[in-house]
């Protein structure tokens, strides 16, 4: 009995989505995706444009508008489908917007800030004055967060924010998009550093694919038809979606691997 | 009240409001103080820094010392303008006179207080604030109330001179009580390469606020800034606008203004650049937050033109705290009351007000308190 718990805890998921059914304004996005991701690990996820990904992302982290038809989110051994969105980040999970909103009268300062449980007088340590250094963003400290920042800048501050907040998983909207070579290397290496020096996971929508070439991913899922077929390598289920598309990458994985 | 030489002998009830609203009651950051109680100014000092740099006296005392003050008495606001033009210029209770000497430059900020301490009393004050040629200065006003008084209505005539080269940069704050009436008649005028700086805040809970301050920009390349961080809450009435006057060649006028609307709040925002000079120009531009649904919000942009080559624009926007803003400071670990605070706060943009760090700081915290307590 008590090996059997042992075996249990260790084994513990740290995200497990279950049958989980999902309408937008009444239309059924997701029908049955199922999912459970360990720590640790960098997940990538693919699939055709208004496939469901950013709703996905979205059910996990509780942003609306989506309505769980049925099945559940668990995240750490505790059902989240119904909790709101500051819960869900309480508990550890985080994301990183394919577009952030602008905001104005609000400097990345203040969030970095708030991100890192501090008070809006309180100054960043030395080391946190050196991530943001490393990330490039000292320079905009002071500017409204996401206002008049190109695509790179956004994705910094994006993951930069994620760094500070120490979530235990990650959820990013396509960090590869519209963002030049030079912050895409920064930030998946910083992403990848982090998740070597935690115990935390990711979770990565992609397009192009580009963000494989800074990280170590062994998991791809890809969403297809409101269902999800995950499988191992995502380097190559890559390349098979490039060669053949997307259901004939499904159908033809399918044939030569068990899914995971 | 006795006027008094020694800040320690105010009532200690006077100075603990004060201190709420800014005013440094230890003087120790300030270049002078000038406490105008009710009917009459209990205490004016200039802080010895600053001595031979300004002249802060009561107005009663600035009629007797200079003559020429005449040539600045009543010659920018008229005194027919309306009823409580004709009131105060019936009979005033003093006031306060500043002059900025010549080519000084005063980093520290003045503090002058205005307080009404008696229920139904007419506060009516008449000021006058002389920048002398050259001069460069930046003042902090603050006027509140003492919770004991109720009913009372504040009028107050300033009436301001930029001279050739000067710059003022002067703030006001407002705190007076939910049950006060306040009518300031201001009007500036700027001469050749003046600048005049007018911030307004107004943060607390008001009866009812109707101001409309003129800037003549007479001189050459002249410039007049207005900017306004209103927060109208608990069914206060803000009738509040400016207007600029562009006369001189290469002349120009800035507005900007940020009102949030709540809690049964209204706000009549105006704003008019008058361009008549072909040379010159203006930008308005006005925010809006409606909070609620028993809130108001009316903006009123006015630009004239009288010349070719007049450029003036204007930008007005009203609108709510979009959810995706709000949802995406929760995915940062913020509540969604929390959330809204903070973009409220984040609304009230001292920035704006092109004030020097410290004075910025200290403006900074007198609205954190307010956004603290909403």
């Amino acid at each position: 009995m008590g090996v059997l718990i042992l075996h249990k805890v260790g084994m513990m998921n740290m995200l497990e989505v279950k049958d989980l059914k999902v309408k937008v304004e009444n239309k059924v996005i997701l029908d049955s995706i199922s999912l459970n991701l360990k720590s640790k690990e960098n997940y990538i996820l693919f699939g055709p444009n208004g496939s469901g990904k950013t709703t996905f992302i979205n059910a996990i982290m509780g942003i609306k508008p989506y309505e769980v038809v049925s099945g559940k989110i668990v995240f750490m051994g505790k059902d989240i489908t119904r909790k709101d969105v500051d819960e869900r980040s309480k508990l550890g999970i985080s994301v990183g917007f394919q577009n952030p909103p602008e905001i104005t009268g609000i400097k990345l300062a203040d969030i970095l800030k708030v991100c890192l449980g501090k008070d809006s007088m309180d100054k960043f340590s030395e080391g946190e004055k050196k991530l943001i250094e490393a990330f490039k963003l000292t320079a905009f400290l002071d500017r409204d967060i996401n206002v008049g920042f190109s695509g790179g800048e956004r994705k910094r501050a994006e993951i930069l924010q994620m760094m500070f907040l120490k979530p235990k998983l990650l959820l990013l909207d396509e960090p590869d998009s519209g963002v030049d070579v030079e912050s895409l290397r920064l930030i998946a290496c910083e992403i990848q550093r982090f998740v070597d020096n935690t115990e935390s996971s990711t979770l990565i929508v992609t397009h192009k694919g580009d963000i494989l070439e800074y990280i170590k991913a062994k998991y791809a899922c890809v969403i297809l038809e409101g269902k999800n077929h995950c499988f191992a390598d995502p380097k190559r289920v890559f390349e098979t979606i490039k060669k053949s598309g997307y259901k004939e990458c499904v159908a033809c994985q399918k044939r030569v691997e068990e899914e995971w | 009240m006795v006027k008094t030489n020694e800040l320690t002998r105010i009532p200690h009830t006077i100075l603990e409001e004060a201190y709420k609203t800014g005013i440094d009651t230890s003087e120790d950051n300030r270049s002078g103080t000038l406490f105008h109680v009710d009917q009459s100014t209990i205490y004016s000092k200039i802080n010895e820094l600053f001595k031979g740099k300004i002249e802060l006296m009561d107005t009663y005392d600035a009629l007797h010392k200079y003559p020429w003050i005449d040539n600045y008495w009543w010659k920018l606001v008229d005194k027919e303008k309306d009823e409580f033009t004709r009131n105060v210029s019936k009979n005033f209770s003093g006031g306060y006179f500043m002059r900025i000497l010549p080519n000084v430059e005063v980093t520290v900020p003045l503090q002058s207080c205005l307080m009404i301490t008696e229920r139904d009393l007419e506060q009516r004050v008449h000021n006058i604030i002389i920048a002398e040629e050259g001069s460069k200065a930046h003042i902090i006003t603050s006027c509140i109330q003492h919770p004991v008084a109720d009913q009372a209505s504040h009028l107050g005539v300033s009436e301001i001179y930029v001279k050739k080269g000067a710059m003022l940069n002067f703030t006001m704050i407002h705190s007076w009580g939910e049950k006060t009436l306040v009518r300031p008649r201001s009007a500036a005028l700027i001469e050749d390469q003046g600048t005049f700086v007018s911030n307004y805040i107004c943060l607390k809970p008001v009866r009812d606020v109707q101001m409309y301050p003129v800037a003549i920009c007479n001189g050459r390349d002249s410039k007049v800034s207005f900017n306004s961080i209103l927060y109208g809450h608990k069914n206060s009435v803000l009738d509040i606008g400016s207007k600029a006057v562009l006369n001189g060649a290469d002349s120009k006028a800035e507005m900007i203004t940020r009102a949030i609307a709540r809690e049964g709040a209204t706000m009549i925002v105006k704003g008019m650049i008058d361009g008549s000079n072909s040379n010159c120009k203006g930008h308005l531009e006005c925010r809006g937050l409606i909070l609620d649904d028993e809130s108001f919000i009316h903006s009123v942009p006015e630009l004239i033109a009288r010349k070719k080559g007049t450029e003036i624009t204007h930008e007005a926007a009203i609108g709510k705290i979009s959810e995706k803003e709000i949802v995406y400071l929760m995915t940062r670990n913020l509540s969604r009351g929390e959330v809204v605070s903070m973009i409220v706060r984040g609304f009230m943009d001292v920035g704006i007000m092109g004030l020097p760090k410290a004075l910025k700081e200290e403006v900074n915290h007198i609205v954190d308190l307010a956004a603290e307590g909403s």
